[in-house]
């Protein structure tokens, strides 16, 4: 049960983007399809996952003065990693994605569960609280990228479910990101107030 | 003349917060109030401008004959982190009404996205200018891009003081609002589209 609370914790009550507003960069600006934000998720849990696991198994040897620079170097190597793997065998994401896949490295999300959670806790609950908060990541930014390309491009997934008569480019451009992220934001407040 | 062009493209057309969308944690975290707004824009160019000049000189005198380009991102990230730590404490030492202006502002810095954004985005010019203008068109490229983020954290800080005095609705206080009028000033902005090739 309380493996489960963990889990689940990143997806709903400890959304990052919703709730904790972390990762805001990429979650701007990859977010022009579904598909980009759903790759842009998934990458995301991965280097999550790992580097959670790989602290929280480290957490007793790294000294408390150099611990910062030791987890930004775990979480650079994982990156690096998923950077060449995506230019390898999804060539076509990596191209989309471009500069954000090694900005990963920067992302709040990641090292802010390295210091909060898997810093304290044992292997396997850091491992589920990093996919917990990659798969809330990756909730966060299909659901933004849908948004956006159904009212951008009239598709989803890239398939055409609207007409190209009611596109408006601008959801795909660089305002309708933050605009959308906005009044998702406040839905879902709103939401959550009223339950 | 070219690096005129690359100067307002790097400013307006290309604005790093509102079309490339580097640096928006202190670009929404740092913008309530005009005076650390202003504080924020100068320590990013200061330290911007600095870590591309270290980083592009790794680069090519360092990762390029080595031939080990694919480990750039963890080299930067450190090099970056050592950096800021560095000036930090040269400031202390050397003057410190500086450090007292910009001091809370540089843990925040390493951080930022934009600034390892700016420093892999050089890198990837580097096969497009010819090899001896290299490192001024960086430096050149970094200024200006830095100057692009001062004056949109400018502008923003001065547009949610105004936003202070309105009754907002209650779902929409804080974030929301301030990422709507981040859209509307980045619609602004895309009236430069074009302005330069």
């Amino acid at each position: 049960m309380k493996k489960l609370r963990i889990l689940f914790n990143g997806i709903l009550k400890e959304n990052p983007i919703f709730v904790l507003v972390l990762g805001m960069c990429p979650t701007l600006g990859v977010t022009t399809s579904a598909f980009n934000g759903f790759g842009m998720g998934v990458a995301t849990m991965f280097v999550l996952m790992l580097s959670n696991a790989l602290i929280s198994l480290l957490k007793n040897f790294i000294p408390d003065m150099v611990r910062i620079p030791a987890f930004i170097v775990v979480i650079a190597t994982f990156v690096s990693i998923v950077d060449l793997l995506i230019q390898g065998f999804v060539p076509a994401l990596g191209e989309s994605l471009g500069l954000f896949i090694p900005l990963i490295v920067v992302n709040c999300i990641v090292l802010g569960r390295a210091e909060a959670f898997a810093s304290k806790n044992g292997v396997l609950d850091s491992m589920l609280d990093g996919i917990g908060m990659g798969l809330g990541f990756t909730l966060s930014l299909t659901l933004i990228g849908s948004v956006r390309e159904i009212l951008g491009s009239g598709s989803i997934f890239g398939f055409q479910i609207l007409p190209e008569s009611t596109n408006i480019l601008v959801f795909v451009l660089a305002p309708g990101a933050f605009i959308v992220l906005g009044f998702l934001m406040a839905l879902i407040r709103h939401l959550q107030k009223t339950e | 003349m070219e690096y005129i062009l690359m100067i307002i493209a790097c400013v307006f057309v290309n604005n790093i917060v509102l079309s490339q969308f580097l640096g928006i944690c202190p670009f929404l975290g740092v913008s309530n109030k005009l005076s650390t707004a202003l504080g924020m824009g100068v320590a990013v160019i200061f330290v911007m401008t600095l870590a591309t000049l270290v980083t592009s000189l790794v680069y090519i005198y360092v990762l390029v004959p080595a031939g080990i380009q694919f480990l750039q991102t963890i080299a930067f990230i450190l090099i970056i982190a050592a950096l800021v730590q560095m000036v930090e404490i040269i400031l202390k030492k050397t003057s410190p009404s500086l450090y007292q202006a910009l001091g809370i502002f540089l843990p925040l810095i390493t951080t930022n996205c934009a600034v390892l954004g700016v420093a892999i985005g050089v890198t990837q010019r580097f096969d497009l200018v010819p090899a001896g203008s290299y490192m001024l068109h960086s430096v050149v490229y970094t200024v200006s891009t830095a100057l692009g983020f001062a004056i949109a954290i400018c502008i923003f800080a001065g547009l949610r003081e105004q936003l202070e005095l309105n009754r907002v609705p209650k779902a929409m206080r804080g974030v929301p609002i301030a990422l709507i009028t981040a859209g509307i000033l980045a619609m602004a902005f895309m009236g430069f589209a074009n302005l330069v090739k």
